[in-house]
């Protein structure tokens, strides 16, 4: 059986606005608001019939012309890796540092990519960050936090 | 407006501002060129840098990606026949053919002299129409403003791609439910944040662009890089021709590029519609007005065929900046970022903007005119070298944009859930594209959300809690009109018409 993905993705939709528009509705607004003719949950509660709305009208009405997405074609693993990847990077970033944590980053996303021209990878990483680093922090004052160039010495 | 000029020429040609002009060219031809990286990638990019500025050089930082963009995505459009912008799929048309005959440069020649000529004509449009729809706009009630974003939102909807209103509207909510999460501005009451603390200051726009746009757009180039559909032509990008324009193409462009440019600019003024829309109708426009043999050579590398959508899509760009600048609306996906950019910058685009702000609202219009010629000397000598950008390895420029990326979020923050929010954002926004949702109205709603709850209080608390405020002035009952015109059109085609929406 054939499923049509874009009327799943509606019905998540409606789902979702379901639950926003419960969730609007529990919103706590002050005593002396609840009979406002507008408070804080006024404008979600809105949305919240909106979204069932649209979604709804995707969901009966005619879809001719699906979109057929070709799985087999698709890169999910190599996707799925720098996904990875980039979770380890954003978990890392604030104890490890900046430097060190975003040229691993960088270095292993070419590697899972496919690519292995080793000095190309290392220019592109490490003396890249470095540089970008000095711009960022050195020219334009943009504050970046880095524990591991503390511990050893290089920033201050 | 003389004095106004005078002012934005001083902010202009500071050293610096040219500087950053030339740098935002350069930047945006570059990612403009690379196929599947737009404008609002770019000015996405761009963003985290920008807070290092006062926010008129920011401003003009922008603008000059915003054009550059628009700019380098005819390269491709030309050379590959891979549109680096939706902006630039009219300009392959004829431009591929041209390419293919051999006269890639005289191809690209036409294309830059036709986006020099179409950009800074509209921004002489510009120069004279913002200030006067600034006064107009000065009358613009709280009704008026919301019914004014509603109309926007429709128009952006129906307009982002063909067929896809209802899912363009289910983003257009999305967007607004996004902006809804944090404190009610006006009773600090915290909304959907489920008691956790980093969502209290609502989701960074910042984040979701990031997300949406440059993080998303190359998680889908990796997943669609063995697909044979998506696969770009290979073409020699060593030997592009000469770039001269002899006499006779010269006198074709001459017709083309005003009627263009005029078409253009309007079509970018209305809010929704966008270089795109500007760059086919300039086509098929220009295909219905040109004799019957230079109708035949359409499609198979005629000038007036190039030089047409490449003159409307840089005017629509300049266009597009008069609602953003007037109103504080913007009117595409790109002005949308740039609008949440200014109000990052604690500045709020508007009618007052060229009187509270002149050295912003004056300056991007003058840097308009040194950005085009920064981008004609960029693409007529410089083209052989920039177009070999386009040999870069996927397998490097992925991973340097989803570093720009997080770390446009992490200088922002210093907050891991930030960049896990990021992550899930742009999964669930790759996912979206796979099934053509698309994204700029998701961006355009989550920038307009917070100013279109602030204008439906106020109209609601001043009609006390009555929806009379619809119908009661005329402008706003107008704007109103339009706007259901445009939803029970799209409607009515899904109905009777069984079209795809």
């Amino acid at each position: 059986m054939n499923i049509n993905t874009t009327k799943v993705i509606s019905l998540l939709f409606f789902i979702f606005s379901a639950f926003y528009l419960y969730t609007a509705y529990q919103i706590q607004v002050f005593a002396f608001d609840e009979n406002a003719p507008f408070n804080a949950r006024t404008f979600p509660i809105y949305l919240g019939y909106a979204g069932l709305f649209f979604s709804g009208l995707k969901l009966i009405l005619p879809d001719p012309n699906t979109i057929k997405v070709q799985h087999k074609t698709l890169e999910y693993k190599k996707t799925l890796i720098l996904i990875v990847i980039a979770i380890i990077y954003g978990a890392t970033i604030l104890k490890v540092g900046y430097f060190l944590t975003t040229s691993l980053f960088l270095f292993s996303s070419y590697y899972f990519l496919g690519e292995r021209r080793w000095v190309l990878m290392f220019l592109l990483s490490f003396p890249f960050v470095a540089a970008f680093m000095y711009l960022l922090h050195g020219v334009l004052d943009i504050y970046l936090r880095d524990p591991f160039l503390q511990s050893v010495g290089v920033m201050g | 407006m003389i004095e106004g000029i005078l002012i934005g020429l001083t902010t202009a040609l500071t050293l610096q501002n040219i500087l950053m002009v030339m740098l935002g060219c350069f930047f945006g031809t570059i990612i403009g060129m690379l196929p599947g990286l737009g404008p609002m990638t770019a000015i996405a990019l761009m963003i985290p840098i920008t807070y290092g500025f006062d926010p008129a050089t920011g401003l003009i930082l922008m603008a000059g990606v915003y054009y550059g963009a628009v700019f380098g995505g005819s390269t491709s459009s030309i050379l590959l026949n891979a549109p680096g912008v939706p902006g630039t799929v009219a300009t392959s048309f004829d431009g591929y053919p041209m390419a293919q005959q051999g006269k890639a440069g005289k191809a690209l020649a036409i294309a830059a002299w036709s986006s020099f000529a179409g950009g800074t004509l509209s921004a002489i449009y510009l120069l004279f129409m913002a200030p006067s729809l600034s006064k107009v706009s000065l009358s613009f009630r709280s009704p008026d403003y919301f019914a004014l974003m509603i109309l926007g939102l429709t128009a952006i909807a129906a307009f982002s791609s063909k067929g896809q209103f209802l899912k363009a509207m289910m983003m257009v909510v999305l967007g607004l439910m996004l902006a809804s999460v944090g404190q009610d501005s006006l009773s600090d009451i915290t909304r959907f944040t489920f008691n956790n603390m980093n969502l209290t200051d609502g989701i960074s726009f910042v984040l979701v662009v990031m997300a949406t746009f440059a993080m998303s757009e190359a998680l889908t180039i990796i997943l669609k890089r063995n697909d044979p559909t998506s696969a770009a032509k290979q073409v020699s990008l060593t030997e592009l021709g000469s770039i001269k324009i002899n006499k006779e193409e010269r006198t074709k462009m001459y017709k083309t590029i005003p009627r263009s440019s005029v078409i253009g600019f309007l079509i970018g003024v209305l809010p929704g519609a966008g270089a795109t829309i500007a760059s086919f109708l300039a086509y098929g426009m220009e295909r219905n007005i040109v004799n019957d043999a230079e109708k035949e050579k359409f499609g198979k590398g005629s000038v007036n065929g190039l030089s047409a959508p490449e003159t409307a899509n840089n005017a629509a760009c300049s266009g597009s900046f008069v609602p953003m600048l007037t109103l504080g609306i913007p009117g595409s996906g790109t002005t949308a970022v740039m609008l949440g950019a200014l109000l990052g910058f604690g500045v709020q685009p508007g009618p007052r903007l060229y009187m509270t702000n002149p050295e912003i609202f004056w300056s991007i219009i003058m840097s308009m005119y040194i950005g085009m010629v920064i981008l004609l000397i960029l693409n007529l000598p410089l083209i052989p070298y920039i177009a070999r950008i386009l040999a870069v390895p996927k397998n490097y420029l992925i991973p340097l944009i989803l570093f720009f990326s997080i770390t446009g979020i992490y200088v922002m923050s210093f907050n891991n859930f930030d960049i896990y929010l990021m992550i899930g954002i742009a999964i669930v926004a790759t996912f979206m594209r796979l099934y053509d949702f698309p994204m700029p109205p998701l961006i355009l709603a989550f920038v307009l959300g917070g100013l279109m709850e602030e204008n439906l209080r106020r109209s609601l608390l001043l009609s006390n809690g009555s929806w009379e405020f619809l119908w009661d002035r005329t402008l706003t009952a107008c704007i109103l009109l339009t706007t259901i015109i445009i939803v029970v059109w799209h409607l009515y085609k899904t109905m009777f018409k069984n079209n795809k929406i």
